[in-house]
């Protein structure tokens, strides 16, 4: 679906430019300029507050990036669970480092805080999905689901 | 030796949580339906004589929030239920929406029937995508069932922002706008969201109003600790033999929690601190784990409840280590709208990262003890009020860790 399309779907509902955003990155992974510029259009908005709208959550991302979005967590119990392993894992299996994205558009790396699944750090989510008790030796099979 | 006692947790694993003729075999609505007979006054009394307060960290009495709503006049009223659970080691609102999303949605129709509500919301973190359909379709089984008579609840998503956590934030959210706090007076009560009179509680304060209406204030005001009685859910992490989660009465004490039902700590090893309430929470010393988990007790000790998240640390960490990277987060999640947060958390990260790499000095401890004093008081909101809790109480109770590594 066209950005235009998605966002125009949630014009009717009052603040529901958030709501547009996530809509348009579960298309696109991230949020195009243009994007941003049609939902002040759309919502009524200077374009300043919805860039501002767009920037202030650390899950919208202005910036193009890889379609499978993995958020490795770094608060406290996955930090002493031993998330740094997990990040240099990642970053050698993907030949990337944190915020960057594969040449071929497939994966982003980022860092996120608590996803509230505490239980088993650390975790990592990969488009939204938390996966759990991560290990470096785990992570060939974890992104082979999304190659 | 402490009990569990299941509450606001009483039917998990006994339902299941997308069928609501489960939740109804339970008794499940009977209590809107109590509370729907109720003269709304009387009902606001109940809720306000159990004692029940809010179990979102801030501990206000739950009946006496809703009594400012049901007294202010607007053609308009909203009931949020703030479901923006980012405490770091916390997944207790989780546990419940998984588990139980009806009685979730059960305690938000009695709060909108109160306060004289059509239209609530619930704002559901961002990081939780998966129970966005849990709760429509809990939503369209109650509407379906007529039990929501003319109460419409929508749920939105946050978008990665430990500070909409604060109500005034969260409602900025809702709104379509950037997550930054509100200057308060006025309170939600009076002025909310689109500036009606709106009330926003946690999910675990809703989910306890169903069992209040129906075994009725004096049985909840019983339960616990009197000044903040009922139960409170804690999650356990680092390290702990259980990481797990328990549901119990409010005069459990830390101890109880950490060794009884945590297990203790793994590998033979011993404990060298407890933070409770999330990231935001002091760090608590062996000499003081006696203290029940109760609001009050534990503000006695310069702690708080917070989320009822419960992070353990052994005699082998680093805890000025972990105190940095926890600066290191208030940094990251401070909003910027007001400079004692913005520029305090800043400068606070990068005295700890001196400190913590060899670099520091006294003056660098004196320094964060009076920022860290200033911005308790300064700061706009609770994010930056209690940033600096974990580095005071590191700093005040494991002194000779950080000495160990000053210049």
């Amino acid at each position: 679906m066209d950005y235009k399309d998605i966002i125009a779907s949630y014009a009717d509902k009052p603040g529901g430019i958030i709501e547009a955003y996530h809509a348009v990155q579960r298309e696109l992974s991230y949020l195009p300029v243009e994007a941003v510029t049609e939902a002040a259009r759309v919502f009524n908005l200077p374009a300043s507050e919805a860039y501002g709208v767009a920037t202030f959550y650390s899950m919208f991302s202005v910036a193009s990036r890889g379609k499978n979005v993995i958020r490795i967590c770094e608060s406290a119990p996955c930090h002493v669970a031993g998330a740094a392993e997990v990040v240099s894992a990642l970053e050698r299996e993907l030949g990337i480092k944190m915020g960057e994205s594969t040449a071929d558009g497939k994966f982003a790396l980022e860092f996120t805080e608590c996803v509230g699944q505490c239980q088993a750090t650390p975790v990592i989510t990969i488009n939204g999905k938390p996966h759990l008790d991560v290990s470096p030796a785990k992570i060939p099979a974890i992104l082979a689901e999304y190659k | 030796m402490a009990e569990e006692m299941r509450i606001v947790l009483r039917n998990y694993g006994k339902i299941d949580p997308l069928k609501i003729d489960d939740y109804m075999a339970q008794g499940g609505y009977k209590s809107l339906e109590k509370a729907s007979s109720m003269d709304r006054e009387a009902l606001i009394e109940e809720v306000k004589k159990s004692n029940l307060r809010g179990r979102g960290g801030a501990g206000f009495n739950c009946g006496q929030k809703w009594s400012f709503a049901y007294k202010a006049n607007a053609d308009e009223k909203y009931v949020i239920c703030n479901a923006d659970e980012g405490e770091p080691g916390t997944y207790k609102d989780r546990l419940i929406m998984e588990n139980d999303p009806h009685t979730l949605i059960e305690g938000m129709a009695i709060c909108a029937y109160a306060i004289g509500s059509a239209k609530g919301f619930i704002y559901l973190r961002g990081e939780y995508p998966q129970l966005i359909d849990t709760l429509n379709i809990a939503i369209g089984q109650a509407k379906e069932k007529g039990v929501l008579k003319g109460f419409d609840i929508e749920v939105r998503s946050g978008a990665g922002a430990y500070v909409c956590g604060e109500e005034t934030a969260l409602i900025e959210s809702i709104e379509g706008k950037r997550g930054e706090p509100r200057f308060k007076p006025p309170y939600p009560p009076s002025e909310g969201l689109w500036m009606k009179p709106t009330i926003v509680n946690n999910v675990e304060t809703f989910a306890n109003v169903p069992v209040i209406i129906e075994k009725g204030a004096e049985w909840y005001a019983a339960i616990g600790v009197p000044s903040y009685p009922g139960t409170k859910v804690f999650t356990l992490t680092g390290d702990v033999n259980n990481k797990s989660f328990v549901e119990v009465p409010t005069n459990t004490t830390i101890r109880e929690v950490v060794y009884q039902f945590g297990g203790g700590i793994p590998g033979g090893k011993k404990f060298k601190a407890v933070q409770i309430g999330g990231t935001s929470g002091a760090f608590i010393p062996d000499s003081l784990l006696d203290t029940p988990v109760a609001f009050d007790n534990m503000s006695a000790i310069g702690a708080t409840l917070g989320s009822g998240a419960v992070f353990v640390l052994d005699e082998t960490r680093d805890i000025v280590d972990v105190t940095t990277r926890i600066a290191k987060f208030f940094e990251h999640e401070s909003c910027g709208k007001c400079a004692p947060c913005r520029e305090g958390t800043a400068r606070m990260h990068e005295l700890m990262e001196a400190v913590n790499s060899g670099q520091g000095s006294l003056k660098d401890i004196e320094l964060m003890q009076k920022l860290g004093n200033v911005m308790s008081i300064a700061c706009l909101c609770g994010l930056g009020q209690a940033a600096p809790s974990p580095i005071l109480t590191t700093i005040k109770h494991f002194g000779t860790d950080y000495n160990a590594k000053l210049m």
